[in-house]
């Protein structure tokens, strides 16, 4: 249990060491984000009756900067630890693949936490939040967190070199995140566009965290959270199936 | 008892290579053990598959008697490894590092221990530096006592003095003879013969995953070794015919002969005598390790 907790501290004071590049940072880019957006489409744009454009923004800028941020702990920590050779510190003690797992993981929901709440902050400034469903906000950053920290863990594990992990993050994080309905609500895209949104996790990551907020959605919170449940389920089994086969950790 | 290390029949493939073709090999506990073997040899790989950072194709290894795949958190908690490659993580000052690789082994309070490790190793002074602010010894240093935070019965070093200055390879030759003397079992690779003859109890030598060697260091210096003469005449003086076909070569205008035994010299002393030459310089050479390997390395 030991070995699991010191990991879990470590991989938290790996980021917070340097938390002006990995809590600031990502903060200062979604205030960009909202002044920007804000500014363009205040006045075009309503979602959700009786909700200012700026408001329905928010949550989903604090929703994606938690799963950006999550990522990139796990996936920047491995690849890290990988190029340089200290991985072999965790390799050697007798930590189980699922406290390895775990501390990784948390880890990430972490600092997803602390920069999607320096988001919060800094954006409430700007507007004011309703809080109708707090479980849900809750719930669906917890999760969302997980499954990004996870997906981190297995980008870090199979990438060889960072310009790979810089592949994976920009071909397949950053359009997922973009593309779902963080700055929009995907009623407004044509029918086509809104069938392909639904085959996106993170569609439902952001629209059941917005539920919380305003008490609206696109789609019901119970089939959000069962969305994000089963893709927790399934990719937690595959990151422990990685990591119990030393998948390009013990060659 | 349980030897500190068993291996059986261990295997491994990376691609093509064959870097271990089945070794056997038991360390009992309290033993100071030599891996040699030339560049390839396979004694990280070894090591490796003990640590379980490589998985290995066939054969069991164990520490203390537990299986480093099937009971690998008892094993792992036995072994301490030395990597030879020089890893540190930059984020943390030494001691940092340290309290950090003990937690990973469960241990919360370990202060004293870790002030008693960087003392001998003599890091007290840069304990609350950054590793990336260290020099390269330093950090070999650092790598020993990561590698002793969990007091770990069986002691493996894959090449610890490649880059300590004169200094402290001996200061950390008296810390690691001291833990072996209070019971630790002691695994040593390194390219430094001389190193391994004076501290190795036992050696065994391995050559393209095979180990071609195994015995005690007294009895591999005996088997494999002689003395040699080295012999530089007076001016004037040409070696006599019949010591000529005896010679192994000449060196820096010096003769030299390589002898079963000291008795040796004293017939070629007298064949010298009886030539009418005399002798500038006279040297006598003990056998060594060196010679040994090389004798190994081209039969095996
Ligand atoms: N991860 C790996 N992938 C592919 N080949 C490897 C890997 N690790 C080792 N090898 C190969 O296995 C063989 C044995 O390597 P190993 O590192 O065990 O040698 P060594 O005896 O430690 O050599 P040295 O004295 O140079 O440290 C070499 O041919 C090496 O190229
Ligand atoms: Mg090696």
């Amino acid at each position: 249990m030991d070995g699991f907790l010191t990991l879990f501290q470590k991989e938290v004071l790996r980021f917070w060491k340097v938390s002006f590049q990995t809590v600031a940072a990502p903060v200062l880019t979604s205030l960009l984000f909202l002044l920007i957006f804000s500014h363009v489409l205040e006045r075009h744009v309503q979602v959700y009756a009786g909700v200012s454009y700026t408001s329905f923004l928010v949550p989903g800028l604090v929703m994606m900067s938690v799963l950006q941020n999550a990522f990139a702990n796990s996936s920047s920590s491995l690849i890290q630890s990988k190029v340089t050779g200290n991985i072999i510190f965790v390799l050697l003690p007798p930590i189980s693949y699922r406290q390895f797992f775990a501390a990784y993981v948390l880890a990430a929901i972490v600092r997803g936490f602390v920069v999607g709440l320096g988001v919060l902050l800094v954006t409430l400034w700007f507007v004011d939040l309703s809080w109708r469903a707090p479980l849900w906000i809750l719930v669906f950053a917890v999760l969302g967190g997980a499954i990004m920290g996870a997906l981190g863990v297995i980008a870090g594990i199979w990438a060889e070199k960072f310009d790979q992990l810089a592949a994976f993050q920009n071909f397949i994080i950053m359009p997922l995140t973009f593309l779902s309905g963080v700055f929009y609500s995907i009623h407004s895209l044509p029918a086509f566009w809104q069938q392909v949104s639904h085959f996106n996790p993170i569609f439902y990551m952001i629209d059941g965290f917005r539920y919380g907020f305003f008490g609206a959605s696109d789609v019901s919170p119970w089939a959000s959270l069962g969305v994000v449940s089963g893709c927790f389920v399934v990719l937690t089994l595959f990151t422990l199936w990685l990591l119990r086969v030393g998948y390009k950790l013990r060659a | 008892m349980n030897p500190a290390i068993r291996i059986e029949g261990v295997t491994k493939c990376f691609g093509s290579v064959q870097a271990l073709a089945g070794v056997d090999l038991e360390i009992a506990e309290g033993e100071f053990f030599g891996l040699l073997g030339p560049n390839g040899a396979g004694k990280t790989t070894l090591i490796s598959a003990l640590a379980g950072l490589v998985r290995t194709d066939a054969g069991h290894l164990a520490v203390m008697g537990h299986d480093v795949v099937a009971d690998y958190r008892a094993a792992r908690r036995r072994l301490g490894v030395v990597p030879q490659e020089l890893v540190f993580d930059p984020f943390f000052s030494v001691r940092e590092s340290l309290e950090i690789q003990s937690g990973y082994f469960g241990i919360r309070d370990n202060a004293a221990w870790i002030d008693e490790i960087l003392e001998n190793l003599d890091l007290t002074a840069k304990a609350d530096t950054n590793m990336r602010q260290l020099s390269g010894g330093m950090k070999r240093r650092v790598l020993v006592a990561q590698a002793l935070v969990h007091r770990p019965p069986v002691i493996v070093l894959d090449e610890p003095t490649a880059g300590v200055d004169v200094e402290l390879r001996q200061a950390l030759w008296g810390f690691i003879r001291r833990l072996n003397r209070d019971g630790h079992t002691i695994v040593l690779t390194t390219h430094y013969l001389e190193e391994a003859e004076n501290l190795c109890g036992r050696i065994a030598m391995l050559k393209q995953g095979r180990i071609v060697a195994l015995d005690t260091t007294a009895n591999l210096l005996r088997r494999f070794s002689g003395h040699t003469l080295r012999l530089r005449l007076a001016p004037g003086n040409g070696l006599p015919e019949a010591l000529r076909a005896l010679t192994k070569g000449e060196a820096d205008g010096a003769y030299v002969f390589s002898l079963e035994n000291c008795e040796g010299i004293e017939g070629i002393l007298a064949d010298l005598r009886n030539a009418g030459c005399s002798v500038d310089d006279i040297e006598v050479g003990k056998p060594d390790l060196e010679e040994v390997f090389l004798r190994v390395m081209e039969r095996g």
